[in-house]
């Protein structure tokens, strides 16, 4: 019993190892927890699980191991806070709309019923009326005529009656938590750590010393010199949704490695092309962004910047003002290109696209000109020539033009 | 199984908090505590401490620690002053051995507790950098060829902030306990331990404006358990009539004192948008 639900702890996705089995085993033998099954959940649960951001899998093979039920809900549902759902849900339902919801029995009552349905549902399932997926009239999955439906997993709203779209990918912020793959990224990026030395001099500096000392007819004179700390800056902006969805994972990863690896790390999205405006929260997008004139005056010209995208998309969204596809944007976004460039003489471009698939793309050919060739694959490979551009010794930055707008 | 932790007069611990450190203490490894700010992670240690009466060792972690502080220090610069002022102390290297605070633990007596506290803060390779110590509870001293070994293994609490990532091999060899935010049972026993006697009114109005606060979508600091307990020992001092507290719509006013409770500027001025736009919902 045990051994399989160790089995199934992996396949579910809870990196456990046997050291830690047999800790929980040792456990049980010292009768840490006996005679009540609440008391061996909490015992596995602190032996076998090492982040929290595990628990809720760890939770779904308990239940499915030691109460044999059936498998819970699926990934998707289980990463829906439902603060989230409710905030959004205050926002944008009209009254009308929301008594609608009640049709069913409220948000609690529609979260339940999909969960039931993502259990009895197995495979994937077009039409229909109760199931999940596409061109139904259920309440649940793409493209549904109900009032109430809820969007899974759809780029595109078809209709727009769907209650909300339940794209996870538009709202959700990275998840800077992807552990797999970054270490290689880690090492790739800890080659741009500088070291400085700032701040308080509390540390002994020994060539100094010995120098000194030898100055000094043998009598000991210290040096001290301060400690060096990692001063590298780094702006990174990160293109969300569209064409980046298939890359959000490798993103993910980027973003993941390069948060901890700089002390100062600012990040901002953007949606194919750099325009006026970028923004730090995929969930207020359009109510909280950031102009990208502040971000050239707040930040100074020794930041390094980065940006992430596949700089796939239509090349008038790159060369025509007003050709944005979100919105009407005053002026070309390789204007705005050029603006942040020109501040910031150490940038580069990681495209997850393949390489070889750049140049069947017009608008990255356009890109990469615009970033004077500077971009590069996200492979170990690419990000060690990504950073070996930014480390490039100090150029002056150039004159930042000024907007015609800008106040 | 002797001594048994389930909390103490000013600690409230949940049942899989004490399952938690209870088979850490009887399986005698370290015990990881993350959750969110506030949530009593660093007093646990201290409570423990308390519960069991054993000795307590601190050790709080900065960005610039190393793991090799924890253990023991090698002063070079005095011995090398000592040695140009003719210092007999100078003979021997051991004078000049500084014990940290891993050490002093492992000669402890009886077995102590030891908290490292924000490991997290430090570099990424300070956790691998303990994983011997924590294992084996041993290390040894280069200067003075000598083995230090725990004569009682140390209760090891330690807290993280998440604010990095810590590495696998050293996950492997804690348990792990995430205190989740209390719900509103446990934070009226929670400030039932702090403030005893409290009018059973004034803290059902207080906790309610609270938790509507905390459910508030979009605050960049949510209030936590000591910010609560701030904002409750005020209301007290100020001898705040719950019935004030209950008068006021948290929907059209910043509740009374809010000072306590919202920490920067950005979540007064989200307030205040929320407030405005509630009142011209009217």
């Amino acid at each position: 019993m045990l051994v399989k639900f160790f089995f199934e702890l992996r396949k579910g996705g809870v990196p456990v190892t046997l050291t830690e089995f047999l800790t929980l085993l040792e456990g049980l033998r010292a009768g840490v927890a006996w005679a009540s099954a609440r008391d061996f959940y909490f015992l596995a649960r602190t032996t076998l699980v090492k982040d929290e951001r595990h628990y809720d899998r760890f939770d779904r093979v308990f239940a499915e191991i030691f109460n044999g039920a059936e498998k819970l809900f699926d990934e998707i549902v289980a990463n829906v806070p439902p603060e989230w759902l409710q905030a959004v849900a205050a926002r944008t339902l009209s009254e009308e709309e929301k008594k609608k919801v009640e049709a069913l029995g409220g948000w609690d009552e529609l979260l339940e019923t999909l969960r039931k349905r993502l259990e009895e549902q197995k495979e994937r399932h077009q039409g229909g009326n109760k199931w999940i997926g596409t061109g139904g009239t259920s309440p649940f999955g793409a493209y549904g005529y109900n009032p109430e439906g809820i969007r899974i997993g759809q780029a595109g709203s078809r209709n727009r009656r769907a209650v909300k779209v339940w794209d996870q990918r538009e709202y959700r912020n990275f998840d800077d938590t992807v552990e797999l793959g970054t270490r290689n990224m880690k090492l790739a990026l800890r080659k741009l750590r500088k070291f400085a030395r700032e701040g308080a001099q509390d540390q002994l500096d020994l060539d100094g010393t010995i120098n000194a000392t030898a100055r000094n007819a043998g009598l000991l004179d210290l040096k001290l010199v301060a400690e060096r700390r990692n001063a590298v800056k780094v702006l990174l902006f990160l293109d969300v949704g569209g064409s980046m969805d298939d890359h959000v994972r490798v993103c993910e990863e980027l973003f993941s490695a390069a948060r901890t690896e700089f002390k100062h790390l600012e990040y901002f999205y953007f949606h194919n092309f750099l325009y006026e405006s970028v923004w730090k929260d995929n969930r207020r997008r359009f109510s909280q962004v950031t102009p990208v004139m502040q971000i050239l005056r707040t930040y100074g010209h020794d930041y390094r910047v980065i940006f992430v995208g596949d700089a796939t998309m239509s090349p008038y969204e790159i060369t025509q003002p007003g050709g944005s596809v979100e919105h009407w944007n005053k002026e070309a976004g390789a204007v705005w290109m050029r603006r942040i460039t020109a501040a910031y003489p150490r940038f580069v471009w990681l495209n997850p696209e393949k390489q070889d698939r750049w140049d069947y793309t017009a608008s990255v050919r356009i890109t990469r000109e615009l970033v004077d060739d500077r971009m590069f694959p996200v492979t170990i490979q690419g990000l060690d020539a990504a950073i070996g551009a930014l480390r490039a010794k100090s150029v002056t930055p150039g004159i930042t033009e000024g907007t015609h707008n800008s106040a | 199984m002797s001594e048994r932790f389930s909390g103490t007069d000013r600690y409230i611990a949940t049942d899989d908090l004490m399952m938690a450190v209870n088979a850490a203490v009887t399986l005698a490894r370290p015990l990881l505590i993350k959750g969110e700010p506030g949530t009593g992670k660093t007093q646990l240690a201290q409570e423990i401490a308390r519960a069991l009466n054993k000795p307590m060792f601190e050790w709080h972690v900065k960005s610039t620690s190393k793991a090799q502080q924890g253990l023991y220090e090698y002063d070079a610069v005095s011995r090398l002053r000592d040695s140009q002022l003719g210092d007999a102390r100078v003979h021997d290297i051991a004078n000049y051995i500084l014990k940290g605070s891993l050490w002093q633990a492992f000669e402890s007596d009886v077995q102590p507790v030891l908290l490292i506290d924000e490991i997290d803060k430090a570099d990424i390779e300070f956790p691998n950098d303990l994983l011997r110590e924590l294992d084996r509870m041993e290390f040894y001293v280069y200067e003075t060829r000598q083995l230090v070994k725990a004569r009682n293994r140390p209760i090891i609490v330690i807290t993280s902030n998440n604010e990095k990532e810590l590495p696998d091999a050293f996950l492997r060899r804690c348990f792990f306990h995430y205190i989740r935010f209390p719900d509103q049972d446990t934070m009226s026993r929670i400030v039932e331990v702090h403030f005893p006697g409290l009018k059973k009114e004034l803290l059902s109005e207080a906790l309610g404006a609270f938790f509507q606060l905390r459910e508030t979508p979009g605050l960049k600091k949510k209030p936590s358990t000591s910010e609560l307990l701030d904002w409750i020992k005020l209301l007290v001092a100020e001898d705040i009539d719950p019935a004030v507290l209950r008068s006021q719509d948290p929907k059209k006013t910043l509740p009374i004192l809010h000072g306590a409770l919202l920490k920067n500027e950005q979540d007064v001025h989200l307030f205040e948008q929320l407030i405005f736009l509630n009142r011209r919902a009217r």
